[in-house]
């Protein structure tokens, strides 16, 4: 790559997000102004999930298609404290995290030494469990197939969450923040205990790492994200009812994250963008629109089947005396 | 004093004994060879110490810790580390990243510092990445730090596995065929640096075929065969024992 394609890739790299963050403003004179914010918002929370998602697939390597059982374990956490004990929507989010993470843990505990398609099949179990309790009415905590209605907005230092534009800044915001967070953690000693999981786990364990802990770790992070993701989607739809996690769920953002290259955050952006976007578009083909968007996901797998943004070798900032001594890397 | 026993060890799969009822000892600051012919259990030997395999009998003691029963990570943290019959590096990851990953129990920060990237967690890397820098510097791959470990030449391959497993502070540095597919030039090479590994106080363990690699390196050899220990001793003496000779020539017919 060219010197000046790169500074144009640099620029619009922070041109693109601060435009993205000022939309709203345009957009409330548009005439279908609100749908595309609320288009958008959809967007953000499963760039949200599927952020989460990433850490188990994209930087750990494990094959998880239940990830909606931790999401729908999150929203009816929050229905439920809102619901029966009138907590506000913002004090609910640790909860969602933690009974979520809680979930993974047990759930994952006794499976996660499963290798690749074992793990697939098993997982896909999970999230088939979690619906059929859900439309159950398991424990007399999920009202069954109806679900859990007239759930609370959220409302951040006594400023209410209601309008779309609202939503659409809250989840992105959140997005931003979870894009640093896990960007931290996946330049950190945790992160790179995934990478070398992912590589060879026989290796990995061999050079001195508990493997199943940091899978489990992996597993139980990426969960809590889900749950939090979860409060955001209740208090949002202010309705929740099963079918809002289903496996169908589970494999969309299992393709986003496999479709904008598992592993990179920026491509797992695009991917939510891709496949939450691109059925919109297509509307104008009315039945044929999923056809359309089926045939561009295989004419994906065909012509790039490492994804749209495969993840960059780690670079590092060498301490001195290396960094005067062996030039030639980049900034961590 | 002694680093490493083995105490009757047995291991078998299936119906074939791969280790049966071994016994052996290891002298700290030794570089010991551990020979036989293909198939008489070095490797299972190595896996053992190791913990990739659960030995069905016996015991195995290193510095004072039973290491029977215990995962592969802890015997690594406990100073035991490794390299592979095949080479079994990180490929797609940097020459660095592999480094790093021995240097990874030695580390402490955990899941939270690294998710806020705490103060403490910011100190360790940088420690972490000179102790990186030191040990490719000193097995001489410090220039291509940044290359993908798959693409270096087939020798180099082999030292960044050395350094990577120098990484984790070893006490014993088991090496499983580290001249295999060397040429004259890389082997003689890797001998100064296994001179070198000794220096630095860490007892060496290896398995070698190439026999004058063998005996101008090791102090001692133990020789296998059938998964049985046959031989030990000086190189001297190993090689004059009629027992090895006959497990490596076989048997005169008269």
């Amino acid at each position: 790559m060219t010197k000046k394609r790169k500074r144009l890739f640099r620029t619009l790299e922070i041109l693109g997000p601060v435009l993205f963050f000022c939309l709203p403003f345009f957009l409330e004179e548009v005439d279908r102004g609100p749908y595309i914010l609320d288009l958008l918002s959809m967007v953000g929370l499963y760039a949200l999930l599927s952020l989460s998602l990433n850490v188990i697939l994209g930087h750990a390597g494990m094959f998880h298609m239940g990830h909606a059982a931790f999401f729908a374990m999150g929203a009816y956490t929050t229905a439920n404290l809102n619901l029966t004990y009138g907590w506000s929507i913002m004090a609910t989010l640790p909860v969602a995290a933690l009974t979520s993470g809680l979930m993974a843990l047990v759930v994952a505990w006794p499976v996660i030494h499963l290798r690749g398609d074992y793990l697939l099949i098993v997982t896909i179990g999970i999230v088939e469990i979690v619906k059929i309790a859900l439309t159950n009415d398991i424990f007399g905590l999920t009202g069954g197939p109806n679900g859990l209605i007239s759930i609370a907005r959220p409302s951040i230092f006594g400023f209410g969450i209601t309008r779309p534009q609202h939503f659409f800044y809250l989840i992105w915001v959140m997005v931003g923040l979870t894009m640093i967070l896990f960007y931290w953690l996946e330049n950190s000693r945790f992160g790179r205990a995934l990478k070398y999981i992912k590589e060879d786990t026989v290796a990995a364990e061999g050079m001195g790492i508990n493997t199943t802990a940091y899978k489990l770790m992996a597993f139980i992070i990426g969960a809590a994200w889900a749950g939090m993701a979860g409060t955001i989607f209740a208090s949002k739809m202010r309705t929740i009812s099963p079918e809002s996690f289903s496996f169908g769920e589970s494999v969309t953002m299992f393709t986003i994250v496999i479709l904008g290259g598992s592993g990179n955050q920026k491509g797992v952006i695009l991917g939510s963008f891709l496949v939450m976007g691109l059925p919109e578009l297509f509307r104008n083909f009315e039945d044929m629109r999923l056809l359309a968007f089926g045939a561009a996901l295989v004419a994906m797998m065909i012509f790039r089947p490492q994804g749209l943004c495969p993840p960059k070798p780690s670079r590092y900032r060498l301490p001195s005396p290396y960094d005067s001594k062996y030039p030639g890397g980049g900034h961590c | 004093m002694l680093i490493l026993t083995l105490s009757s060890v047995t291991k078998t799969f299936g119906g074939l004994v791969a280790v049966a009822g071994v016994s052996l000892a290891a002298e700290r600051g030794q570089i010991v060879g551990l020979i036989g012919p293909n198939g008489a259990g070095k490797t299972t030997v190595f896996n053992l110490i190791t913990g990739s395999v659960k030995p069905d009998d016996g015991h195995i003691f290193f510095a004072g810790h039973a290491l029977t029963g215990l995962r592969p990570h802890r015997i690594v943290s406990l100073g035991i580390a490794r390299t592979f019959q095949t080479i079994r590096l990180f490929p797609k990851l940097t020459v660095l990243d592999n480094v790093l990953s021995g240097c990874h129990c030695r580390l402490s920060s955990g899941v939270v510092a690294s998710l806020l990237r705490l103060p403490s967690q910011r100190q360790e890397e940088k420690l972490v990445l000179k102790r990186a820098m030191e040990e490719l510097e000193f097995v001489g791959l410090a220039e291509a730090w940044t290359s993908q470990a798959g693409s270096l030449a087939y020798g180099d391959q082999r030292r960044l596995e050395i350094a990577r497993a120098l990484a984790a502070e070893p006490k014993l540095l088991m090496l499983d065929e580290p001249a295999g597919g060397m040429n004259e030039q890389e082997t003689h090479n890797l001998m100064k640096l296994i001179g070198r590994i000794k220096d630095r106080d860490i007892t060496v363990m290896l398995i070698e075929h190439d026999m004058g690699f063998v005996m101008q390196v090791c102090q001692k050899i133990m020789v296998m065969e059938n998964g049985s220990l046959i031989a030990q001793g000086t190189p001297l003496e190993v090689q004059s024992d009629p027992r090895v000779v006959e497990a490596y020539l076989g048997q005169d017919e008269d």
